[in-house]
């Protein structure tokens, strides 16, 4: 039998309006509508907290006035992250260059140890600062007793420390980025300029640093988004930032209506970043396509350069991380052996269990969304899915204070709910802080590195693997169970620890939110730190550091494996 | 036939298909009607992506049992085919029946899990955390244990793999891969199994090998299929009937000899083997071309015709009567391409109007480059013809 060719294309043509018109009603790919559903009000429950404090304050305008100092808080906030931006930016993109062009000693380790500072939280680096640049620390006392002034040593231990602060602990972003811009493009352009007779000022100025440019913009943006989300480490500082407005204003009012204001303001900082981001970046994507080639050989410096190079990249390291962290063991070693029972007893023991019960629900709710999410994207393969999921990355840039803010405000309004059905006192969780209320907020913020993960190990699994598990009678329940959550067991175990650490390292959500007397080891560091008790507060943040360090691990691993190696010549 | 495809044979007669329990409930089969329906149907079945269209209006019927191939130039609408089938992708219009059920179009829509369609992908897609006794089980939830077990030991017969049962997939050969996805998808007894390009992963000298078992599985257990594909000499090996598709419709569908011997358009020809074009003239008794007379038939206008022939059509002789023995005169042509094929040695030669036709000699026929032939059709054989860019039915 033969079928003679069909006419069919001017039929089909005609037909186009009618698909048209269909394809507008079903958005959703295959469909399975609940999944879609699912994930939409994933993204939906991350989105309350913004949302909520959007609409509180505008239902407040012009019913509370601003607080006192609003102007000061601002240029205070404003001066912070200028200062912020330009410390990471001398010591990450400087750091960054030095390392990929020169070679001097112990550059090789160096290029991988200077992200180490990532795990040190600013809280902890905070209060060593304090207490050794303080007027009662050992620099100062030296100073006052050989040339009789300490004023130059005790600056640090003022309003200045705080953006030193913050610059030591979060240059590694800018520095990440920046070396894989100048590795990956960098390179083959560094070498045709310098072909081209510039010199390495020159080159470095007029080439590789508009180049550099839009990774720079990438790094301060996460900067500056740390900077703002802080609101215990510039406290230290007696610096008053909008964030610590927020902070204050709630615990010394619980007035939602000048918290929520105080809280876009906040916000309107952070989407002012994203701004300038973008405005930076410009319309500049440089494709880093010269990546996949391995770098050329570094410049290998000689006589004192060399030397100097090496003191300056160790300097950081030292001053960044090694120095503090050697100040945590030897008090943690003296606060233990002048009393031992402290450790199993008493506070300690009780702090780490809160933490750790807290990372453990944070990890599990986080990671079973993101699979939720990840799985759902997958088995509807709509478009709406995609873009909430999306979505749901997007209160990792949000603040902290929003975020703790937000919370209380929907909290608050659950509350106003079950009071009109009738529940007396609601769920009465909103004055007295909540533990439900830290996790709500951990599950807003720690969603995206959660989804980043599992969402990275979904890759792998081809989506023919999935068709054929439906095809075989299937379910996708039965597929999240039999199929994907095997299939991505890595992921999943990264996106716990991710996760788990993240949610042992948080401290200004816990502040926000804690109820009265309930202390984990980043409040408890903050808390003692504040009275002075540093040796005791050396333990929990050592405690804090060595877990941190897990997924600096990660990333190192994840940018080695990405980035092409020269052959060692043998 | 080889006693494992009888052993294959035995595993679907009806009371075992009876047995199954899995999704047959989403419809269930009337065998009792007095027409049987095809195993697969899909009618004025559309599909775009954006302004795209995929598949236009497109009708297609699949016998039970049988074995199409669709065959067509990449993005020619026929894996989208397959997606509609299976369930991964919705049409915009049109119906798509499994069996005697409709699983998509006229408000109806039964998701893959449900259809009682197989897959099988070009890069087998086997579940590498479970064993291969474990993916074959797969597909037998709900199946009593013992009849998992009777049925997995079937399946790996079937496709002479029995003793991978507690094998992983990466611990098998590309090939064993293939056979198993194939025996996975055997497992539950789909309605119909559907292929994409599965052998196409595989090197040129496994490949004709595993087609050939895989075949022969879908033989023996008498299984319906539909078998994507972009090569022709599969196409033609394996189809009952080939599918060629352009442009989202199926441009004809026929026997891999009707496909091949009376192609429907010039589009068909040149896709399905080789072929050359040639101007034909009129004359008082029907058309000529270089090669000779083509056509008893005067109704056709000669300036647009072109006749059709395929390398294995045309003859090369060294001394012939001047005139092709149907009283017309032909000059010489020039042989200036010969390619060894081994069992076979394809001369191409240049007409006396400056156009090329290709041929196929035996491989003891081998004539240097220069030589002066005469080039024929072959007797008997009545070459296509092509007005605009359909071919004349021919009459036979």
């Amino acid at each position: 039998m033969t079928v003679p060719a069909t006419e069919a294309r001017g039929a089909c043509r005609a037909a186009d309006g009618r698909l048209a018109r269909a394809r507008r009603v079903r958005l959703t790919g295959t469909g399975r509508p609940a999944w879609s559903a699912l994930v939409v009000l994933i993204a939906a429950i991350v989105c309350i907290p913004v949302v909520a404090v959007l609409v509180e304050a505008l239902a407040s305008v012009g019913d509370s006035a601003w607080p006192r100092g609003l102007g000061e808080m601002v240029v205070t906030t404003v001066a912070l992250l200028a200062a912020v931006a330009l410390g990471t930016t001398v010591l990450g993109v400087g750091l960054a260059w030095l390392v990929t062009a020169y070679d001097f000693p112990g550059r090789r380790w160096l290029s991988w140890l200077l992200v180490l500072p990532l795990a040190m939280p600013a809280y902890v680096l905070g209060f060593l600062v304090l207490s050794t640049f303080g007027p009662a620390g050992g620099p100062a006392r030296a100073a006052r007793a050989t040339v009789g002034t300490s004023g130059f040593v005790e600056w640090l231990s003022g309003p200045l420390g705080a953006p030193v602060v913050l610059s030591l602990t979060l240059y590694p972003y800018v520095y990440l980025l920046s070396r894989a811009a100048f590795r990956g493009q960098g390179q083959v352009t560094w070498d045709a300029a310098r072909m081209l007779g510039a010199s390495p000022w020159r080159a470095f100025r007029q080439v590789l640093l508009p180049l550099a440019r839009p990774a720079i913009a990438g790094g301060l943006a996460v900067v500056m988004m740390e900077t703002l989300t802080d609101f215990a480490t510039v406290q230290y500082f007696t610096v008053r930032t909008v964030s610590v407005g927020v902070y204050l204003t709630w615990k010394g009012s619980f007035d939602f209506a000048s918290a929520a204001q105080l809280s876009v303001l906040v916000l309107a900082f952070a989407v002012l970043v994203l701004t300038g981001e973008r405005i930076l970046r410009g319309g500049a994507r440089y494709d880093a396509r010269g990546g996949h080639r391995p770098p050329a050989a570094p410049t290998v410096l000689t006589g004192a350069a060399r030397w100097w190079a090496a003191a300056a990249a160790w300097s950081v390291l030292l001053l960044a991380f090694v120095l503090p962290v050697a100040r945590l063991v030897w008090w943690a070693v003296t606060a233990t052996a002048a009393d031992s029972s402290s450790l199993s007893t008493g506070r300690f023991a009780m702090n780490l269990a809160n933490s750790g019960v807290m990372a453990a629900l944070a990890a599990l709710a986080c990671v079973g969304l993101a699979l939720v999410v990840t799985h759902g994207v997958r088995v509807t393969g709509g478009r709406l899915a995609r873009a909430a999921a999306q979505l749901t990355t997007f209160g990792y840039a949000v603040p902290g204070a929003v975020i703790g803010i937000g919370v209380l405000v929907a909290f608050a309004a659950l509350d106003g709910w079950l009071e009109a059905l009738g529940v007396a006192g609601g769920t009465g969780l909103v004055v007295t802080g909540s533990v439900l209320g830290i996790l709500a907020s951990y599950v807003v913020r720690f969603l995206a590195p959660a989804y980043q993960a599992v969402d990275a190990s979904f890759a792998t699994i081809s989506p023919s693997v999935t068709n054929s598990a439906f095809s075989l009678g299937s379910s996708p329940w039965r597929v999240l169970r039999r199929v994907h959550l095997p299939l991505s067991r890595s992921g999943i175990a990264v996106a716990l620890v991710l996760v788990a650490v993240d949610a042992v390292k948080e401290l200004p959500l816990v502040l926000l939110l804690r109820p009265f007397g309930f202390t984990t080891l980043s409040v408890s560091v903050y808390e003692l730190a504040n009275e002075n008790f540093w040796e005791q507060a050396a333990l929990p943040a050592l405690l804090i550091v060595a877990l941190a360090i897990v997924p600096v691990y990660f990333l190192v691993r994840q940018v080695r494996l990405a980035e092409p190696h020269r052959q060692e010549l043998s | 036939m080889t006693s494992e495809a009888t052993v294959g044979r035995d595993a679907t007669p009806d009371d075992a298909r009876e047995t199954h329990v899995g999704a047959r409930t989403a419809y269930e089969t009337n065998d009792t009607g007095a027409q049987r329906d095809p195993a697969l149907a899909l009618r004025t079945v559309s599909k775009s992506y954006g302004d795209t269209p995929a598949v236009c209006e497109l009708d297609l019927a699949v016998e039970a049992g049988e074995i199409v191939a669709l065959i067509g130039p990449s993005g020619c609408g026929k894996s989208t085919l397959l997606r509609l089938v299976a369930g991964l992708e919705r049409p915009d219009a049109g119906e798509v029946r499994v069996g005697d059920a409709t699983v998509a179009g006229r408000g109806a829509w039964v998701p893959p899990e449900k259809r009682r369609v197989g897959l099988v992908f070009q890069e087998h897609a086997l579940f590498p955390h479970l064993t291969v006794g474990d993916n074959i089980r797969f597909g037998l939830a709900g199946v009593a244990r013992a009849e998992q077990d009777a049925r997995v030991r079937k399946v790996l017969e079937l496709v002479h793999l029995p003793h991978t049962v507690d094998r992983y997939p990466h611990e098998l050969s590309g090939g064993e891969q293939q056979r198993i996805a194939l025996a996975r998808s055997l497992a539950p007894r789909p309605e119909v199994v559907l292929l994409d390009e599965p052998f196409s992963s595989l090197d040129e000298s496994l490949r004709a090998r595993v087609r050939t078992d895989t075949v022969d599985a879908l033989r023996a257990t008498g299984t319906t299929a539909i078998l994507v594909t972009h090569d022709q000499t599969e196409a033609l090996t394996v189809g009952d009937r080939i599918g060629v598709m352009r442009a989202g419709v199926v441009e004809q569908l026929g026997t891999p000899a009707e496909v091949f011997e009376r192609p429907v358009s010039r589009f068909v020809a040149s896709f399905m083997g080789d072929a050359d074009f040639l101007p034909v003239v009129a004359d008082e008794h029907g058309l000529m071309s270089e090669l000779g007379r083509v056509m008893v038939r005067t109704d056709v206008d000669a300036r647009e015709a072109e006749v059709v022939v395929r390398p294995h059509e045309v003859a090369l002789t060294l001394t012939l009567p001047a005139d092709g023995g149907d009283g017309v005169a032909r000059a010489r042509a020039v042989v200036e391409r010969v390619e060894y094929h081994g069992a076979f040695v394809l001369h191409t030669v240049r007409l006396p109007s400056g156009r090329t036709v290709r041929s196929w000699q035996p491989h003891s026929v081998r004539y240097p480059v220069g030589t002066e032939v005469v080039a024929s059709i072959q007797p008997g054989l009545v070459p296509s013809l092509l007005v605009g860019d359909h071919t004349l039915p021919t009459p036979d």
